[in-house]
């Protein structure tokens, strides 16, 4: 079976929840008291699609402020950014568009940009509709989902979507080799090898 | 009491756990040398009289209460320099002395050219409340949820269970902004800050540095280092040294997130910036950062405790460690459980135990380094105030004990360094020796009964050359959270004695009464023993000789002997 790899990043501000989402993809776990982020964290998951193994490489950046500059480290090499809101908190949800024109500006070409309002569960807290968010995801051509760490909505979903949308030829980027090392292995999901 | 120390004959470098000349760590003798090496304020402080001198006796009985409202005149609207040069003239001319007098409850005379803001120090809930009101800052988009959370909390702060609390910590930017309060939110803290703030100014227009203020209950211990003013008050029995270090650390704990180039330039920028933007999430490290502090002792001794394990398995460890060479790679170190397992540092460079102590408050203050690999910046201030390290950090183990911590020059090398990661963890794997030290770990440390010395209850021991120490289990009859504690208090009063700045002893023999203590200081180590009540003087010091003999013959497991570089 071939491996193709796919790197994502998470975006987004503090507490939406970035964490919450790579920790259900990748270990299927919901911490409610999970420690907010320090830099950023890197993790692995292999799944398997059709013909192929998705190996997909994540980085869970830190949401807060003091960490932004570090931002351009991690998105740059990444074929998709992930930008996660929390449905519940509408300043999040601006804080999502600067971001995005972060990536529009000083992003690589053609980054895959997903969406993600997360916390969706929390209907009766609801501050950002999800028409809103809808249209402005459509207005940037961006993947748009609506997520729930805590009950696992959309997050295998959500990465699927942005595995379809990223083109399997990756173009030639300027990343850094580095990325590329490493070796074929079909171990766990974590990337704890131990 | 003085006494003769016991003819043993011991110099520097050839006490127990001494290594030749390959250190790991900064030798530091104590907590002088911290303090010492402050900027150029310090310098400041020895031409002028401390404050409490200066004001003699009346500010002993200067109770915290009785700040009221003439002082409150005095007020901190400190926004622009030329404002507060304005201030200090005013003070002058109205005859400085004369405002201050304390035995009447600390007067001054109003500044006319000062906003005039009416708070006290101790209000009454609902006024606490009221200054809760107090329009916030632009910067606090992200505290929504907190303000509406500290309106509750408000509530208990200035209540007195609050006021009873044993030690409370203060952080506010010298434009009065509050940064950091160990209880209570800082909103709600915002007047009394201002207080502090006010009594900080007041003498340094008087061209005099506020150090502390001594009650029969508190004491409040004062620092101001670059744009930052950390302020403690203690009811605990702690020295002055003792309390201005730990305000020390919590400077350095900032530093190590922002770094000081940062920090001035964020406060050049806009004097009355709101700090904890960007220290947003620091809180939980401080708040670590002084628990710990309340019962580990390395802050005390500015010293590394080591993970006891058998020579053999650490030297193999350290080869290990000493796999993850890789161009601008400068430390290598695996900590477990608040413990050094081993260290491999660079050529040439050593790194200095308080820095080393900001690293197991960070690895031991959250749970996030437990997923995946973490890249983030970290800056040692000892080491380099102004700059950054990159740190990899990760657990070796999935019970998350055995953490790795890689320090990096490179921003970019996450990924060079995590393969230096791989490396470590398949010799240590391929020697079976994350198991060894798990081993090591899961069995408690060791026992005091182990050392075969009679009536000994508990030891520390500080190499100073290598500065490392040990101390075993704390055994009963310190099995409870409260003995320890008290343990603990009495070893600080004992370092704050023999270590006193204005009498520093070499020995204190001291009966208490359900323990008897004996601390000897040296040139090349330091020992505080607990012994049973009932010791005879010439049983102790006979004990305390067969005591270090036993250190000497365990040093290979007790302590890093022999440190690798890459």
């Amino acid at each position: 079976m071939a491996l193709r790899e796919l790197k994502v990043c998470l975006l987004g501000d503090t507490g939406v929840g970035k964490s919450s989402i790579v920790c259900r993809f990748v270990q299927d776990s919901f911490d409610p008291d999970i420690n907010p982020t320090i830099g950023a964290s890197f993790m692995t998951k292999m799944v398997p699609r059709n013909n192929e193994i998705h190996k997909y490489l994540i980085w869970d950046t830190a949401g807060q402020e003091r960490f932004r500059s570090l931002a351009p480290m991690y998105y740059r090499g990444s074929a998709a950014a992930v930008i996660v809101y929390d449905i519940t908190k509408e300043e999040t949800f601006h804080m999502l568009k600067t971001w995005v024109k972060e990536l529009q500006h000083h992003g690589p070409q053609n980054i895959v940009v997903a969406i993600a309002g997360n916390k969706c569960d929390l209907v009766d807290m609801r501050e950002v509709q999800t028409e809103l968010a809808k249209n402005y995801a459509e207005s940037i051509d961006a993947i748009f989902i609506e997520t729930s760490a805590k009950t696992s909505i959309n997050i295998s979903e959500m990465f699927e979507e942005i595995s379809k949308k990223i083109p399997c030829v990756e173009p030639c980027t300027n990343d850094r080799p580095s990325f590329k090392l490493r070796p074929l292995q079909l171990e766990s999901s974590s990337s704890r090898c131990c | 009491m003085r006494s003769e120390s016991p003819a043993l004959g011991m110099t520097e470098g050839t006490e127990p756990g001494a290594t030749c000349d390959n250190h790991l760590f900064l030798s530091v003798r104590t907590y002088e040398d911290l303090l010492s090496c402050d900027e150029e304020s310090d310098n400041s402080l020895q031409d002028n009289q401390e404050l409490h001198e200066e004001a003699g006796q009346s500010l002993h009985n200067w109770q915290l209460g009785q700040l009221s409202k003439p002082l409150n005149k005095l007020v901190l609207e400190q926004v622009d320099e030329e404002n507060f040069e304005g201030n200090e003239d005013i003070c002058q001319e109205e005859g400085g002395e004369e405002n201050f007098d304390v035995k009447d409850g600390v007067t001054c005379k109003p500044l006319n050219s000062l906003e005039e803001l009416d708070f006290s120090v101790r209000t009454d809930d609902q006024e606490a409340l009221q200054e809760n009101d107090v329009p916030r800052s632009p910067g606090q988009r992200n505290r929504a949820s907190r303000s509406s959370a500290s309106s509750r909390d408000s509530q208990d702060v200035m209540s007195e269970a609050w006021w009873s609390l044993n030690k409370h910590v203060f952080v506010l930017s010298e434009a009065g902004k509050p940064i950091y309060s160990r209880y209570g939110s800082e909103e709600a803290l915002s007047s009394f800050m201002g207080v502090l703030l006010a009594l900080v100014s007041f003498v340094q227009a008087g061209k005099n540095i506020m150090r502390s203020i001594h009650s029969d209950n508190h004491t409040v211990m004062f620092l101001h280092r670059g744009p930052l003013v950390l302020v403690s008050v203690s009811r605990s029995r702690q020295s002055e040294q003792q309390l201005a270090q730990e305000l020390h650390y919590v400077y350095n704990q900032i530093i190590s997130v922002l770094t000081i180039t940062q920090l001035n330039k964020v406060f050049k920028a806009k004097q009355n910036y709101d700090l904890r933007r960007l220290l947003g999430g620091t809180e939980r490290f401080l708040n670590s950062l002084l628990n710990l502090m309340q019962q580990d002792p390395c802050f005390l001794l500015t010293a590394v405790r080591c993970l006891p394990l058998p020579s053999s398995v650490r030297d193999s460890v350290s080869q290990s460690l000493q796999q993850a060479r890789a161009k601008d790679l400068v430390f290598a170190v695996l900590l477990a459980k608040n413990q050094l397992v081993c260290m491999v540092r660079m050529k040439d460079q050593v790194l200095h135990p308080t820095d080393l102590h900001l690293l197991l408050n960070l690895v031991s203050g959250s749970t996030s380094f437990r997923e995946g690999e973490v890249w983030t910046p970290i800056c040692l201030p000892k080491f380099n105030p102004e700059g950054f390290f990159y740190a990899h950090i990760s657990y070796l183990d999935e019970a998350c004990t055995l953490c790795l911590l890689l320090l990096s020059t490179d921003k970019e090398a996450f990924f060079t360094v995590s393969d230096c990661k791989r490396r470590v963890l398949a010799r240590l794997c391929k020697h079976d020796l994350v198991h060894a030290v798990q081993l090591a770990m899961d069995k408690d440390s060791y026992s005091v009964s182990q050392a075969g010395v009679p009536d000994l209850q508990h030891f520390i021991y500080k190499c100073k050359s290598t500065s490392q120490f040990t101390s075993p289990e704390m055994d009963a009859p310190y099995n409870s959270t409260e003995q320890r504690e008290r343990l603990f208090g009495l070893y600080q009063q004992l370092h704050s004695r023999i270590h006193s700045a204005s009498r520093p002893l070499k020995l204190i023999y001291h009966v208490w009464q359900f323990e008897t203590l004996l601390a000897w200081v040296t040139a090349g180590f330091e020992l505080y023993t607990c012994f049973s009540p009932l010791v005879t003087k010439a049983a102790a010091i006979h004990a305390i000789t067969k005591l270090l003999r036993w250190i000497k013959k365990e040093e290979e497991r007790l302590f890093i002997m022999n440190p690798l570089t890459f």
